[in-house]
């Protein structure tokens, strides 16, 4: 595993040709919300020729369903999500310009081989730290489908979010290295 | 003699415990991260404990959710068979304390139904499963169950000729498939016997047992045994990235079958295994 890379985003193609499966990220800059039923939407939209609620170009889209704000926090607890319910998704979210998803868990082959094509990569944040990955969460602000409550699209915006990656565009993938690394032999 | 119970105090109580299950996590999960801290072999798995140590600290001083799944609102309720409620029925008293819990505790409403996805917004409907014991005592389990762990359960009915070997496999099959979908460092709850539905039900019971603690029947504390090291020996480690601490405890409970039958089920739980109770 390699040292901590800072990155920004929405990225660029230089800044996702440049992360390894395995390495961990500090992620700063503007990510936007989106999980089951706002996925579909999207598609929806783009199916019938309508404009999206943001530019997809260049965007890092978090897989996240926050829980409520209490007074004085600008969002409640707020980890990961399981990604592949949103396989289905993903490659047309690409093919308008995603440059990066953060979720947790395994994406299909389908995906993977789009991340190449596409150049986007995956990453991972730690399932259930919710409370503690809030506090990487600077600003929020729904933007579309309110009326979804918890899976509303959200605008972040983020200093140091930690992440590692899990899929790059070469490839690699962590779950499978990490695993063959500490398999025990039968 | 008969006892008589007051609807609105069943409601307090539940309120009372779905706010705290969700923001303080029990002394036996702590110490299994900590267990789970010393046992991985993995830098980047440790680094997930410490992460999960301070994250439930972070939850417990600020009474902020563990995690934003805050549930589907899950009681497990003994009603003994001397007990009267009065002022209303036991499931309203019930979905009235989730309500104002979840409301009040500024946890997540995650349910909906299952084809318009429309939010019902105060996460009602509660599961409540009740058994009737003797006595006159009434104690509910709040047991909140986060999604992503939820999804990886499955229920087989495999032939009795499958045998203990049948059974292991599948489970260990189950936890490789599961990745890191449901949050490990896991619980894997284990229902072997029953019917189908009651199978899944004991799955789920056996996630409320202390972690770690192991079933009082040898033959299956030993199954307990060797499934959590083979899981574990898969190599997936805490969050999937690689270790040998995938699975915190294997917990089985075993309920006789139908001749023709070996039901199955495994009920995962995620590292957040949050349950409280109260006695009434």
């Amino acid at each position: 595993m390699s040292d901590v890379i800072s990155i920004t985003a929405p990225m660029s193609d230089e800044t996702v040709a440049k992360l390894k499966a395995g390495d961990q990220v500090l992620i700063t800059g503007v990510v936007y919300t989106a999980r089951d039923t706002a996925h579909k939407r999207l598609v929806d939209s783009m199916d019938k020729g309508e404009a999206l609620p943001f530019d997809m170009k260049g965007q890092v889209i978090y897989y996240v369903g926050p829980s409520p704000a209490k007074p004085g926090q600008v969002i409640g607890s707020a980890g990961p999500t399981t990604s592949y319910r949103m396989d289905l998704y993903s490659e047309r979210l690409m093919e308008i310009g995603m440059k990066g998803m953060i979720g947790k868990g395994m994406r299909d082959k389908k995906v993977v081989d789009a991340m190449k094509k596409h150049k986007c990569v995956y990453f991972a944040a730690i399932g259930g730290a919710a409370a503690l990955i809030a506090r990487s969460i600077k600003a929020a602000e729904v933007i579309a489908y309110d009326d979804l409550g918890p899976e509303a699209i959200r605008r972040l915006e983020v200093v140091n979010f930690k992440a590692v990656v899990i899929n790059d565009i070469y490839g690699n993938d962590l779950y499978e290295i990490g695993k063959a690394k500490y398999k025990v032999a039968k | 003699m008969l006892k008589t119970i007051q609807a609105g105090d069943i409601t307090k109580a539940v309120k009372g415990m779905v706010m705290n299950a969700n923001t303080d996590l029990g002394a036996d999960v702590v110490a299994a991260f900590k267990k789970g801290f010393k046992d991985e072999i993995s830098p980047v798995g440790k680094a997930v404990f410490e992460t999960l140590i301070e994250n439930a600290e972070i939850a417990h001083a600020e009474k902020v959710p563990i995690c934003q799944d805050t549930g589907m609102a899950v009681f497990f309720v003994e009603l003994g068979q001397d007990v009267h409620i009065e002022g209303g029925l036991l499931e309203d008293a019930i979905n009235e304390g989730v309500r104002q819990g979840y409301a009040e505790g500024y946890l997540r409403k995650s349910i909906c139904d299952p084809f318009t996805r429309a939010n019902t917004k105060d996460n009602t409907p509660a599961v409540v499963i009740v058994e009737i014991v003797k006595g006159d005592r009434l104690k509910i389990i709040a047991a909140p169950k986060g999604g992503g762990s939820e999804n990886m359960s499955r229920l087989t009915m495999l032939a009795p000729s499958a045998g203990k070997k049948g059974i292991v496999d599948f489970v260990v099959k189950r936890c490789e498939e599961s990745g890191s979908n449901p949050c490990p460092p896991v619980i894997v709850g284990v229902g072997i016997g029953g019917s189908a539905e009651k199978c899944m039900t004991i799955a789920k019971k056996a996630l409320l047992r202390p972690i770690g603690s192991a079933n009082p029947d040898k033959e299956l504390a030993a199954m307990e045994a060797e499934m959590l090291e083979k899981i574990n020996a898969l190599g997936m480690g805490p969050q999937g990235l690689g270790g040998v601490v995938f699975a915190m405890a294997v917990h089985i409970e075993k309920h006789p079958c139908h001749i023709a039958s070996l039901p199955l089920a495994v009920n995962i739980c995620c590292h957040a295994s949050r349950h409280k109770e109260v006695e009434l």
